[in-house]
């Protein structure tokens, strides 16, 4: 798939999940519009993941940490086909299998459940340690916020990725800037990563996280080094793609009104190709 | 019926542990242990000299530990999950509920030197509110073998059951109640001495001393049951049922808070099926000071005389 084509996809499912958190009353639209490219270029270029087929063993996982973005991750699911699309329309409502958080049991195609920040690093190191016991060649991928990585154990789990040389997997921070109310360095201004990363022995490449060529050659097999877990530090806009929320802690789990939402929506569909 | 044992011959249940876990780690190439640098607490010596590469030591990082324990189980591993009971149900607890129980992932947590077993060290290292911590949780069996044959059979059947479980093992001697080719069923009591007046409920290291306290009481004209009640969930209602119809009066033991355990448990099913007297020893809600696991068990009312004193006293209540 070309990037023009990938592009596309990503900008239909921004409208999608924009027509979602308006409908549902409800969202982490910020979140969801930054994480996006990223999550299209896994599903539709990098990852070999099976509709069809869900827990096929030797599948491509991956993790969406940042759980709070569910939605963004349940419109790519049914873009993909793991789910019906108009099921998209139940987000959040009574006993819709789709909430706010995304759950294994329930929703094919998820790896396991998140939520509570910090947990999907250890759990994809390992899921790599297991693909590395059976000699598999399958590849582990993880999005973590990068509020996320203020989490304590996130840095448990770097350790661990380095010191068992998981070269099988990859981290991708989603590097907005900003967290649930206040930007990032006015809390615990853990930026800049590479240096971090670096010193505990991972390899790191920064990229532009809205650039589908950047994000498909980051994220490509071929970029990987055999003994070393690598780090992607996405440079991302939260509310990427909506002028009014972009960049603008206040949309973190904001819903648009009627006129918001006309104007986001009108915003999208310029930029769709 | 009555159980014998020898009270002279004392077993660490780690052992019985280990051995099951390399017996049945040489049979599956899946099950994986996971430690928190506790290798040698745990006794995991052994199990890394014959399948090294299965031995993941993820350093002292709790949280980390039980991740990966829910990732490897992703990856088609039985990843046994080691540390000590404080640590791995307190430090983690966040992650047994999303990542294992939420997600039902087939993880088998093994608590360490549970309950008391660390009672010198301080009430930082004291496991007496590990029953409370996971009992609460969905998905997750919660079991506390009473001798090394039990937990030689309950570590057989976790490694057979499909999803998440902990189980609670002290490092404090204990003798064999159970023979060797006994067969764990979970949620299932066993019972170890019969009786009409009075049942006394206990697991893990309480269970031999509620049997001694029952001979005691047969010298005193009191007939007491003993039940062996292993896991604290899924209970084993129909057999509390049993005990407080057939006998009038209950009185649990257990390493572990009287807050939120095994004495809950029952209550719960005795108040809601059942209201007969009770009585719950445990530890009652406080830090714990200084001293030995047995020596705190009986300054908390559980030595075999304490317990026969305060069952004796309980039938003072019955109707």
């Amino acid at each position: 798939m070309n990037t023009h084509d990938l592009q596309t996809i990503a900008n239909r499912i921004r409208r999608r999940d924009l027509q979602a958190v308006f409908d549902a009353g409800a969202g982490h639209i910020g979140g969801e519009l930054s994480v996006i490219d990223l999550l299209t270029a896994l599903y539709f270029k990098i990852m070999s993941v099976d509709p069809d087929d869900p827990l096929a063993p030797d599948r491509d996982r991956f993790v969406l940490s940042k759980g709070h973005t569910a939605l963004a991750l349940y419109t790519v699911l049914a873009e993909k086909g793991f789910i019906q699309k108009d099921e998209i329309s139940t987000f959040l409502k009574p006993h819709s299998r789709l909430n706010g958080h995304p759950n294994r049991t329930k929703v094919p195609g998820v790896e396991t459940n998140t939520g509570p920040l910090g947990h999907g690093l250890p759990i994809a190191v390992g899921m790599a340690m297991a693909a590395k016991l059976s000699g598999a060649s399958w590849r582990t991928f993880v999005i973590t916020g990068d509020g996320e990585m203020q989490e304590g154990s996130n840095w448990e789990a770097i350790m661990s990725a380095a010191h068992f040389q998981l070269g099988n997997l990859s981290l991708i921070i989603d590097h907005n800037r900003l967290q649930q109310g206040a930007r990032l360095e006015e809390t615990n201004d853990i930026a800049p990563f590479r240096p971090k990363l670096e010193a505990f022995g991972w390899t790191v490449e920064e990229i532009d996280g809205h650039d589908m060529d950047q994000i498909c050659a980051a994220l490509a097999s071929v970029s990987i080094t055999t003994n070393k877990p690598k780090c992607i530090v996405a440079h991302t806009n939260k509310g990427h793609g909506v002028s009014f929320m972009s960049d603008n802690v206040a949309w973190h789990h904001k819903v648009p009104n009627e006129s918001q939402y006309k104007q986001a929506m009108a915003e999208l569909e310029k930029a769709a190709p | 019926m009555n159980a014998t044992f020898d009270t002279a011959k004392l077993h660490d249940c780690r052992d019985a542990f280990v051995g099951a876990l390399e017996q049945l780690g040489a049979a599956n190439e899946h099950i994986v242990a996971v430690c928190n640098d506790s290798v040698g607490s745990s006794k995991l010596a052994g199990f890394r000299d014959k399948f090294p590469d299965r031995l993941i030591n993820v350093g002292i990082a709790e949280q980390n530990m039980v991740g990966v324990g829910a990732g490897l189980a992703n990856g088609g591993k039985i990843p046994f999950v080691c540390a000590a009971s404080p640590f791995l149900t307190g430090r983690a607890l966040e992650q047994i509920k999303a990542d294992v129980a939420y997600s039902e992932a087939n993880v088998k947590l093994v608590g360490i030197s549970s309950g008391l077993a660390y009672g010198e060290l301080g009430a930082t290292h004291h496991s007496i509110e590990d029953f409370a911590w996971v009992r609460a949780l969905p998905n997750v069996p919660v079991v506390a073998p009473a001798d090394r044959n039990e937990t030689a059979a309950a570590i057989k059947w976790a490694a057979d059951y499909q999803g998440g479980l902990f189980l609670r093992l002290s490092r404090v001697g204990v003798p064999d109640l159970f023979p060797e080719d006994h067969v764990f069923k979970p949620g299932q009591a066993n019972l170890l001495r019969s009786g009409s007046d009075v049942t006394i409920i206990a697991n893990g290291t309480l269970t031999y001393r509620a049997m001694i306290a029952a001979e005691m009481l047969d010298l005193q004209g009191i007939s007491a049951r003993v039940l062996n009640m292993a896991t604290v969930r899924p209970i084993d209602t129909p057999s509390i049922v049993n005990a407080a119809t057939e006998t009038g009066a209950i009185v649990t033991c257990e390493e572990h808070t009287v807050y939120g355990g095994l004495g809950s448990a029952v209550a719960e099913v005795v108040v809601d099926e059942c209201p007969v007297p009770m009585k719950r020893l445990g530890v009652p809600g406080i830090f714990a000071p200084t001293g030995s696991a047995n020596f705190l068990l009986d300054e908390f009312g559980m030595s075999p005389e304490g317990i026969a004193g305060s069952t004796a006293d309980l039938l003072k209540r019955k109707g």
